[in-house]
């Protein structure tokens, strides 16, 4: 027969009612944060994520990753007659593509939050309302940055020089990602309507990939039947791949930038209201 | 006396509607500024529904409430200000770790950036989660996830605090950790709406139950008022032998007066409001030989509380599965 004494096994994690006394005794409350610091804080959680589940970006950056691959080295000669000329042609468009892309799991994460519980405690703090959404977005635009990133060194690795150098390739990240962060509005409201993250990723990519496809990313518009042609240049999405390829090349066009940006502030506007509002009242 | 004590929580006449279904029928409740108040009822009777409005996540359709006397419509800003909630689900980021969940809501209450780890350090280390505080909260088990839940619901003190079920599930060890903890919290003058589907719960922590059914509160007063109207508790005996059943029916009738045969062949069971009197009929049975296989003496549970407030058992109600539809 064992003569130790019984041992408390775990007592050290066991919550002891004297700390818990003093953990809770010491605490008065802060004023509240500004709108700008809550919203830097949700973009830090944004932040937080990425960094406990890095593949979450390999997600969104192996199918653009494949298409510069397929359409440079399978296409491009047919295309562009070169391999070489068709990487500068299609490089601007597929940055502007995988970044979009990245927007969709805007809308997955915002749908995914809503499934847990933690949501109902972000709603019951007193924060600037709308400061989880605009929060999660701000993150979500640096990773727009790394997604556009992996584009362009993929793109200079295999041979992509665009004449602007590093300005212009800047310049025209810059424009993809603040499109991208009034074009994520969309699907933060299709996350807020969809029953479940994988509804809204299949709704969003099956939004995006005809609105990417019927666009100016992959061919010269002009080869296009008439119908097509005129859909591919009203899509906003044309102008925005052709001021980032003129930003890219040095040319840039204030009118294509305009439209671009132009077309996120109307997103916003819109869909920003839309989503605050169903954030705050679904149950 | 003297003034009269003031109200955390008042809430006349709660309506709250999904669809066709009405969730709450017209809620009534007081609560008193530093006490921890039970709701007690079972799946769907609108607990979850009440608490949810009290603490500005839903809408009422109807009625009214103030906590602490502010609007939890019009002044909902006001009331974020001074509760917290701990909702049936987890209500922590489960891909986050520990003590991130923790420094998250400090910066979101207002602590500065080292004034929020610190805090973070201090509660981990309160709740015993300090060697779990680099994990990811999906890792945990349920108890540690109920710990860090409350942790993060008392970053920053609330003056009330809302806990939704907040043992449903757990092992009974964590369930007595969870307890202790809602017990220091009430110590330290935080009034506490307790949401539970089981009486003892609200027995051990409340001062106040407030039982609902079907949206309405059927039912209110202290634990002793409450189990004292329902009916008490019982004594259940299983004998060795069968043949011994009328033997002991009559030695319990005699200390018991009103005694019960079971299906069982082999059980009897007697209600019975008084340990003592249970105890000593106990002691008379084995006294006159009659074999005892086992014996217990139980509070009503809740089960019993509904059957005699209601006439019908605590089933399970409809709108627990809208609710989960609408969050869904």
């Amino acid at each position: 027969m064992s003569t130790a004494p019984p041992t408390r096994a775990g007592a050290s994690s066991v919550p002891e009612e004297a700390a818990v006394r003093k953990a809770l005794s010491s605490t008065p409350r802060p004023p509240r944060p500004s709108a700008l610091a809550a919203a830097l804080t949700f973009g830090w959680r944004g932040m937080l994520k990425v960094k406990h589940v890095p593949e979450q970006l390999l997600d969104v950056t192996i199918t653009p990753v494949m298409f510069v691959l397929l359409f440079t080295y399978l296409f491009g000669g047919a295309i562009a007659g070169s391999t070489g000329d068709y990487l500068d042609f299609i490089l601007p468009g597929i940055l502007v593509m995988s970044v979009l892309f990245t927007t969709v799991y805007s809308g997955v994460a915002l749908n995914t939050d809503l499934t847990k519980g933690v949501v109902d405690r972000f709603r019951s703090l007193p924060i600037w309302r709308p400061a989880p959404l605009v929060g999660a977005l701000l993150g979500d635009s640096v990773r727009y940055v790394v997604a556009g990133t992996v584009i362009i060194v993929l793109g200079v690795v295999l041979g992509f020089r665009p004449d602007a150098g590093v300005p212009g390739v800047l310049g025209a990240l810059t424009l993809v990602v603040a499109f991208a962060f009034g074009f994520s509005w969309v699907f933060t409201t299709l996350g807020l309507l969809m029953r479940s993250p994988n509804a809204v990723m299949n709704a969003g990519f099956m939004a995006l990939f005809p609105i990417t496809f019927l666009s100016n990313v992959f061919v010269d518009p002009e080869t296009l039947p008439a119908a097509l042609e005129g859909f591919v240049d009203v899509n906003p999405i044309s102008h925005l791949v052709t001021a980032s390829r003129d930003l890219m090349e040095g040319d840039p066009g204030l009118g294509e930038i305009g439209v671009a940006l132009g077309t996120a502030a109307v997103l916003t506007a819109v869909f920003a209201p839309l989503t605050a509002r169903l954030y705050r009242t679904r149950v | 006396m003297t003034t009269p004590p003031t109200l955390a929580i008042e809430a006349t006449g709660l309506v709250k509607d999904f669809g066709s279904t009405r969730a709450v029928d017209g809620v009534d409740l007081a609560v008193r500024s530093g006490s921890v108040y039970g709701v007690l009822g079972p799946n769907g009777a609108g607990k979850t529904t009440t608490i949810r409005m009290l603490a500005t996540l839903l809408r009422p359709d109807g009625g009214e409430a103030r906590v602490l006397g502010h609007d939890i419509v019009s002044e909902a800003d006001a009331v974020r200000g001074h509760v917290s909630l701990t909702g049936q689900l987890a209500s922590v980021d489960e891909d986050l770790t520990g003590r991130e969940n923790l420094v998250l809501l400090g910066r979101l209450l207002g602590l500065r950036r080292g004034a929020a780890k610190a805090r973070a350090a201090e509660l981990l280390d309160a709740f015993g989660l300090i060697d779990a505080a680099a994990r990811l909260v999906k890792h945990y088990s349920g108890g540690m996830r109920r710990r860090l839940d409350i942790a993060a619901s008392i970053v920053v003190t609330p003056q009330v605090m809302f806990l939704d079920e907040p043992t449903t599930g757990l092992d009974p060890r964590s369930r007595n950790q969870v307890w202790d903890i809602i017990r220091a919290l009430a110590a330290e003058g935080t009034t506490i709406l307790l949401c539970t589907q089981y009486l003892d719960e609200a027995d051990q922590l409340a001062e106040g139950i407030a039982v609902i059914d079907h949206g309405r509160v059927i039912a209110e007063g202290t634990p002793g008022q409450l189990k004292a109207s329902v009916g008490l508790g019982a004594l259940h005996v299983r004998l060795l032998d069968p043949e011994q059943r009328p033997e002991a029916e009559r030695l319990l009738s005699r200390e018991l007066d009103v005694v019960h045969l079971e299906p069982d062949p082999a059980a009897l069971s007697a209600p019975c409001a008084d340990a003592d009197r249970g105890a000593q009929a106990v002691a008379e049975l084995s006294r006159a030989g009659v074999g005892i296989a086992d014996f217990s003496l139980g509070q009503p549970s809740l089960d019993e509380v509904f059957l005699a407030l209601t006439g019908h058992p605590a089933e399970d109600q409809t709108t627990d599965a809208i609710e989960e539809e609408q969050a869904a």
